[in-house]
């Protein structure tokens, strides 16, 4: 039987990751930090990220959402940690091109992350699904970022 | 009743309960708008042609309209804006500073919405004046003792919704515009839940500004009232400049118009009158209260059929007016009206524009449903039904 628009939407491993997500914490010595918020809804998202030699060696964010938001943030820091702020811009974009078309031909390099894919059938839920990669990109792309990195 | 409504021939299967945000509109409003378009469209207070004279007429008969459904002493007291928002932000702006002074207290209910709330809460920063919050019932309603023991000599404004957007709760207004009155303070109303539901009376509510929109109670968007006792008008400074508002302009000073065109800057939303005119009508023709009954019973119906649901925190109170707002226990309130949305059941979730609200019950949105003069007890047994099956979706069933 063909999975209803749902159950794409709400896949089990989104349903697990969102109960238990990874990376839900807050980190000691952050090097970048920001707070989004989705403000039709309220949610609010704050994401840490430590980055040494030019890589993401810690991600952690924290706040409530729904399934799609704490599945996405936890996919989300999962995915950039070890890569560079250039490659997880990349993602970022990437991400935002599959949530939103449905499709991308960088699908495999979001490895994990492209379970997300169904929200593209759910317009008013893009937005959920964007906000923990938004602010990643706000996080190392504010053009005071480097204030941020003391 | 549904059938009244051409929104529901184009969504048959759709079960509307998101009234508050926005009602859907009969055919007759529907009528009145393309009346004025096809029939009656020339400006109005300028030509001097016979077809602008009449589209004027009609422009005030509608005022007169309004001045009589919500029973003020006279038609020039109303003043036509874009919205609730819009009147609310008009008696900050223009009446605000006249009466606040640095100091000064402005009191207002936790339960407010962002429209009743931000107004006051800028116009104190601008005043130095202090905005005072009070606490509400821990089922987010406005709590009337605790507003009442708020208020010192040093309030000069209380600002409160008639029925609360979130809670659903009347807001007893009678002794607390007494009290108000008493210190010298103003009470100004948001009646943008109450004029669909309840028969209002400024006059007997002893509301010195009170503030509605047409699109909540079956008219049109983009057009709103605000009501002004007389005197309190005459002593106003506009807020917007330009054409209509005036009586005589000079290079270097200009007169303003009398009464409420001295408020109305700019051409009208003609055509949201003529529609809020109909509107009126059509609510004034119905059994209104055998529509209040009917939604009685739909509240307390539904309320009874989710509090049967494991996980279910219910808002509000069985007196709530038109308005259920509740939680399932784990899940989030999107996850939750998406499941609905996918059952044609359409459901408000989220902050409901009162963000300091959610703050107080601890919840960072909720999920709320409302009804309409055409919605029906099974609308409200299908989202119970529907309820129960996210619940094991989302949970699983225990």
């Amino acid at each position: 039987m063909a999975m209803t628009r749902l159950d794409q939407l709400y896949r089990q491993v989104i349903l697990d990751e969102a109960s238990h997500p990874r990376h839900h914490s807050t980190l000691a010595a952050p090097d970048y930090a920001v707070t989004v918020r989705n403000p039709s809804c309220g949610d609010v998202l704050t994401l840490q990220l430590q980055v040494q030699e030019g890589k993401i060696i810690a991600a952690a964010f924290a706040g409530s959402g729904c399934t799609i938001s704490q599945a996405s943030g936890s996919l989300m820091t999962d995915r950039i940690i070890g890569q560079t702020p250039a490659q997880v811009m990349q993602l970022v974009s990437d991400f935002s091109e599959l949530v939103i078309d449905g499709h991308s031909p960088a699908e495999a390099a979001l490895g994990d992350a492209a379970v997300l894919k169904g929200v593209h059938q759910f317009p008013a839920r893009i937005k959920c699904a964007t906000l923990a990669w938004k602010a990643a990109a706000q996080a190392l792309g504010l053009p005071d970022a480097e204030d941020n990195h003391d | 009743m549904r059938e009244k409504f051409p929104f529901f021939a184009a969504h048959p299967d759709l079960v509307y309960l998101d009234s508050a945000a926005t009602s859907q509109k009969p055919q007759d409003v529907l009528t009145a708008l393309q009346d004025y378009y096809v029939n009656a469209n020339a400006n109005v207070h300028r030509g001097l042609y016979e077809l602008a004279y009449a589209t004027t007429a009609h422009y005030e008969a509608v005022r007169a309209q309004v001045a009589s459904f919500i029973h003020a002493a006279k038609p020039s007291e109303i003043i036509y804006t874009r919205s609730t928002t819009d009147g609310l932000n008009l008696v900050a702006s223009s009446f605000g500073p006249q009466v606040v002074k640095p100091g000064d207290e402005i009191l207002i209910s936790g339960a407010e919405h962002h429209s009743n709330f931000l107004p006051w809460q800028q116009l104190s920063h601008r005043l130095q004046a202090k905005l005072v919050v009070a606490p509400v019932t821990a089922t987010g309603d406005t709590d009337v003792e605790a507003v009442a023991q708020l208020i010192t000599p040093r309030t000069k404004l209380l600002a409160l919704a008639q029925v609360t957007n979130v809670g659903g709760g009347e807001v007893a207004l009678a002794p607390l515009a007494q009290a108000i009155h008493d210190v010298g303070g103003y009470l100004i109303v948001d009646g943008a839940q109450a004029v669909a539901h309840l028969s209002v009376d400024v006059q007997a509510l002893d509301a010195d500004f009170y503030a509605f929109s047409g699109h909540k109670m079956y008219g049109p968007t983009g057009i709103g009232v605000l009501y002004g006792r007389e005197a309190l008008l005459e002593q106003m400074p506009p807020i917007q400049f330009g054409g209509e508002m005036i009586d005589e302009v000079l290079d270097q000073s200009a007169t303003w118009a009398e009464g409420p065109l001295k408020f109305e800057a700019g051409t009208p939303n003609i055509a949201g009158v003529y529609g809020l005119g109909a509107a009126i009508t059509w609510l004034m023709t119905q059994d209104r209260a055998a529509i209040a009954q009917q939604e009685r019973s739909q509240v307390l119906a539904l309320r009874q059929a989710l509090a049967a649901i494991p996980g279910v925190v219910l808002y509000g109170s069985d007196a709530s007016i038109g308005i259920v707002s509740f939680n399932l226990t784990g899940v989030h309130p999107h996850d939750l009206a998406t499941f609905l949305d996918e059952q044609h059941i359409a459901v408000r979730a989220g902050h409901h524009c009162a963000q300091p609200l959610m703050a107080r019950l601890g919840v960072p949105a909720t999920v709320r449903a409302s009804f309409g003069a055409y919605n029906t007890i099974a609308d409200g047994a299908r989202l119970a039904a529907a309820v129960q099956e996210a619940r094991g979706f989302f949970l699983g069933n225990d």
